[in-house]
């Protein structure tokens, strides 16, 4: 008996020790007075982390804070994975009220449209706004610019994996219906980006009103699931680099991080055109540090720490100081691949290409619910062969047998045992 | 009689105002949210819109059954011929057997997953032999070979347990009586173990049957199940009312199945006497 | 017979533990795959220990276990002497009943539920509640309640009531009673209550997936976001290192004699 008490007692303590020696860290920069925290809302593997030697950009932020600006501030970091996601949880209120989210340029358009975002007139207020190039500014989503700051810009291509992709299959995006590879294939795992792969496969507006044009869409996504191995979003990463899946329409940015690891895969911009994106900073309406948001946008912005997160993500930058740094291009185009910044900037200097690539803009209601609708449907379609109903069947069946035949020996046998005793 | 005390009398308040906040309040939040539309307004909507996840109910039922049947099939035997070994030997296989269902579920799927994986160690290992490489991961097959895999120790532990209480003097007198190993299994060691097997099957068929990260992982999101459709739901706040509807008569069938089992093995518990 | 059972239980245990092996062995794995072996290193268990998000999610997860089952094991212990002493049976059937609804349910179902709850009651302004640490306490002492009961109430019952009345009759105050004579013939029971607390909340995921906020992760949760991103060889690390943790723990209070009350409240799960 005593024993187990002293067990206990013996966890517990081991337990509170590694609290303290867990706290402990926060606790040295109590001399500024009370920390504030900053709540950052970003999409997963998004910002240099200190893995691997790079930059942590948010421990570096909370260095300045305290060096330059004489604050105690603690970045508290979240991911998410679409963005979707992110709208469903700062809507709902439910979460701490963010100070800085990072969506794409249809989703910030919908946010600024329902009056989710606060203006924080980048052009006055943010000192290093003048390194974005000009190209992204003023973009459809935020014509003033009033409530954004661009980060990373980026296209959706296709990766393969040369060792088991030919090569005269790749070039459209038919390589992804392509029932040669059946089972190797990965389509996205949100309903904006997969009805977007089919409607740039067949050449149609992805910003569409049209409810028959969805439908078709639905149709051809419908007829691609049996030879899908999964749909995924980020462990796109793992099945790609462990040659588990040998297809997959991803970001640009993401195949330089994937081609680290394995140097067969490889990517093209599909012929039929792509989707072209923007991931901008902004500042929720209810977000509790504002100005610190801003401070911390404006840092995101400033050369060296731009670069860090552009070296990491991989992702091309909006960022004119990023563009033209020497030691960047020298990295992208030795350590990632050689045909790194072609692959991320070409695209937007090839004025025949550039032509058809679409921005997805933020859709009517209507269609925006249509498409969850849609998406709900082929995600309950099931091509579950019938060999498992009939099995199931099968074991049904045999139970039922099963349990009549015990009863009705049971009954047989009670009575024999009744005519027993009244004998 | 005397008086009750102070302490008696309300030492199971704190219990029961807890009960009321976080197990009946949510309950009734669910059945609120099921029969309201997203405006908050009564509504049978969202009840009647449940033909449409009809056969995502049909599909997780089979799932579950055949998992549930496979898990019996390899787990009864198993324990059986547990209870069979020496006392000392047993006591390891036991601890043995409950290690995995203290290592979180999210491991023991993930590293399934990272073995079976098209690039994975299995198919690395059949292509250094020269065999083809084989699809498991995103078939029907790997997510029941997930639910086995996870759920196998739920089985075999309630029904070892019923047969290692057995008295070792039941068999012995089958023997005398002229029945064969496999005639003292079936008819003596079977049945009085039921107990055993009607909790393993609940334990196996509820998890089995409400899981979602096993499907996602293996299955790679191509087929729904009911776990998989309210995790869904439950990520906008537009689709919260379905989610609950689709909650609601989930938790129901998984109660009245739950009853009927136990029924079942109360029944046999009668039976038993009659038999021996 | 003999000879089937030497091969089949070595077989079955084999094909169990597997995966689990696999997934130790490669945590140090050189080459960061799960394909082939490079050699052995412990870079992934260093590179773990400066994760600060999977050292703050152990922290989460440690301090919500403790609280939890605390506060389960108060609660919970208290109840049990209640609803002992209850004299409606009636009353003490249906909070009985009422107390396993957590322990039959399906967890995804007691996970959604309470987070309906959780959002409703957020649009309270003076309950001034947030998802994370306080959502995350209050679902895990719901679900082990029902454990700690369980494994409480029987000491209870099977306790000699002469007892306490003796000690009344003595002159004990009622409160006195309880604290001197009948709470040292529990602790056995309240003490396997407390353990099956600590590492039910320890392992879960499907509920805490629910009620959980991004920023604030518990092991389970920061492995879940692991596998759904891009994975990180650390984390097989981590895996291996709460097995072992697993594995101590279970031979330690294997020894201690306790796991036979945890086990059977565990069977009792679904029943």
């Amino acid at each position: 008996m005593k024993k187990i008490t002293s067990i206990i007692l013996m966890l517990l303590v081991i337990c509170s020790l590694v609290f303290t020696s867990c706290g402990k860290n926060e606790e040295e920069t109590e001399d500024l007075g009370d920390a504030i925290t900053l709540y950052v809302y970003n999409w997963g593997e998004y910002i240099s982390d200190g893995y691997d030697d790079s930059v942590d950009v948010n421990a570096e932020f909370e260095k300045y804070c305290r060096e330059v600006l004489h604050k105690n501030v603690v970045v508290n970091y979240s991911t998410y994975s679409s963005n979707e996601d992110m709208y469903a949880k700062v809507s709902s209120g439910v979460l701490p009220t963010y100070d800085v989210i990072f969506p794409s340029d249809y989703m910030a358009a919908r946010m600024i449209s329902e009056g989710m975002l606060e203006p924080i007139n980048p052009k006055e207020n943010i000192e290093n706004y003048e390194n974005i190039d000009d190209s992204f500014r003023g973009m459809y989503y935020d014509e003033e610019e009033m409530y954004t700051v661009p980060y990373t810009c980026g296209t959706v291509g296709i990766i393969y994996n040369s060792a088991i992709v030919d090569e005269e299959d790749t070039g459209s995006w038919d390589l992804l219906w392509n029932d040669k590879y059946s089972g190797n294939i990965i389509q996205f795992n949100n309903p904006r980006d997969a009805f977007g792969s089919v409607q740039y496969y067949l050449s149609k507006d992805v910003n569409s009103s049209d409810e028959n044009e969805w439908r078709e869409c639905l149709e051809k996504l419908i007829e691609q699931k049996p030879i899908l191995q999964c749909y995924a979003m980020d462990e796109v990463f793992n099945k790609m680099k462990g040659s588990s899946a040998a297809i997959a329409p991803y970001y640009a940015g993401d195949y330089f991080t994937m081609y680290e690891d394995n140097e067969d895969l490889s990517f093209y911009h599909p012929e039929e055109g792509t989707n072209i994106f923007v991931d901008v900073m902004c500042v929720p309406k209810n977000a509790g540090h504002k100005d610190l948001a801003i401070e911390y946008i404006n840092f995101m912005l400033s050369e060296e720490i731009a670069v860090a997160n552009a070296e990491y993500i991989c992702y091309a930058s909006p960022n004119k100081l990023v563009r033209e740094n020497e030691e960047y291009i020298e990295y992208m185009t030795e350590e990632v691949h050689e045909d790194a910044m072609e692959i991320l900037y070409g695209v937007f200097e090839d004025e025949e290409y550039i032509e058809k690539m679409q921005y997805y803009h933020a859709l009517p209601g209507e269609t925006l619910s249509l498409m969850n609708d849609l998406w709900e449907e082929l995600k309950l379609q099931s091509n579950i062969s019938t060999s498992i109903y009939i099995i199931c069947i099968v074991i049904v069946v045999a139970l039922v047998t099963l349990f009549v035949v015990r009863f009705i020996i049971k009954k047989k046998r009670a009575k024999c045992v009744n005519e027993c005793t009244t004998k | 009689m005397r008086k009750k005390s102070f302490i008696e009398g309300f030492a199971a308040i704190p219990h029961v105002v807890w009960l009321i906040l976080f197990v009946i309040l949510p309950l009734v939040f669910v059945v609120y949210f099921a029969f309201t539309g997203p405006d908050g307004s009564f509504s049978f909507e969202n009840v009647a819109n449940l033909s449409r996840y009809g056969h995502i109910f049909v599909l997780s039922i089979c799932f579950a059954l055949i998992s549930t049947v496979i898990c019996l099939l390899i787990g009864y035997p198993l324990a059986y011929f547990m209870s069979k070994t020496k006392p000392k030997t047993q006591k390891m296989l036991v601890i043995l057997l409950m290690l995995p269902m203290w290592i979180s579920l999210l491991i023991r799927t993930y590293s399934l997953m990272a073995i079976l994986d098209n690039g994975g160690l299995l198919n690395s290992l059949l292509e250094s032999l020269g065999i083809t490489r084989v699809h498991i991961v995103g078939t029907p097959g790997a997510v029941i070979l997930g639910m086995v895999y996870d759920f196998l120790p739920y089985m075999v532990l309630p029904i070892y347990t019923s047969l290692s209480k057995l008295d070792i003097k039941y068999y012995e007198a089958a023997n005398d009586l002229g029945a064969g190993n496999c005639k003292t299994l079936f008819k003596v060691a079977f049945p009085l173990s039921l107990p055993g097997v009607i909790s393993g099957i609940t334990m196996v068929f509820v998890p089995s049957i409400s899981t979602f990260y096993i499907s996602q992982k293996l299955g790679g999101g191509l087929f729904d199940l009911i776990g998989d459709t309210i995790e869904r739901e439950f990520q906008n706040v537009s689709t919260y009312n379905i989610g609950a509807a689709i909650s609601l008569v989930m938790m129901i069938l998984i109660l009245i199945s739950v009853a009927v089992m136990n029924h079942f093995s109360e029944g046999d518990d009668n039976e038993g006497g009659i038999i021996v | 017979m003999k000879v089937l059972s030497r091969i089949y239980i070595p077989l079955v245990f084999v094909l169990l533990y597997m995966p689990i092996i696999i997934v130790i062995l490669f945590s140090f794995n050189e080459a960061g795959s799960m394909s082939h072996f490079e050699g052995v290193s412990l870079k992934w268990y260093v590179e773990l220990f400066e994760d600060e998000t999977a050292l703050k999610a152990l922290g989460n997860s440690l301090n919500l276990a403790i609280t939890s089952s605390l506060i389960a094991t108060v609660i919970g212990t208290l109840a049990a002497f209640g609803i002992n002493k209850m004299r409606s049976r009636w009353l003490s059937g249906a909070i009985r009943s009422i107390t396993n609804i957590p322990m039959m349910n399906p967890d995804i179902v007691t996970g959604v539920s309470m987070m309906l709850v959780f959002v409703a009651a957020i649009s309270i302004p003076f309950l001034n509640l947030k998802f994370g640490h306080t959502t995350m306490l209050i679902a895990h002492t719901t679900f082990s309640l029902p454990y700690v009961i369980l494994s409480v109430l029987p000491r209870f019952q099977q306790m000699d009531k002469s007892l306490s009345e003796a000690a009344l009759d003595l002159g004990c105050s009622p409160a006195k009673a309880f604290f001197k004579v009948e709470l040292p013939l529990v602790i056995p029971g309240v003490l396997s209550g407390l353990l099956l607390g600590f590492t039910l909340s320890l392992d879960d995921f499907v509920i805490s997936h629910f009620v959980s906020s991004p920023d604030y992760q518990t092991l389970p949760l920061y492995i879940y976001n692991q596998t759904a991103h891009q994975v990180k060889y650390s984390m097989y690390a981590l895996c291996a290192l709460m097995v072992f943790a697993i594995l101590a723990l279970l031979f330690v209070v294997n020894f201690a004699g306790t796991i036979g009350n945890s086990k059977k409240a565990k069977m009792h799960r679904v029943r």
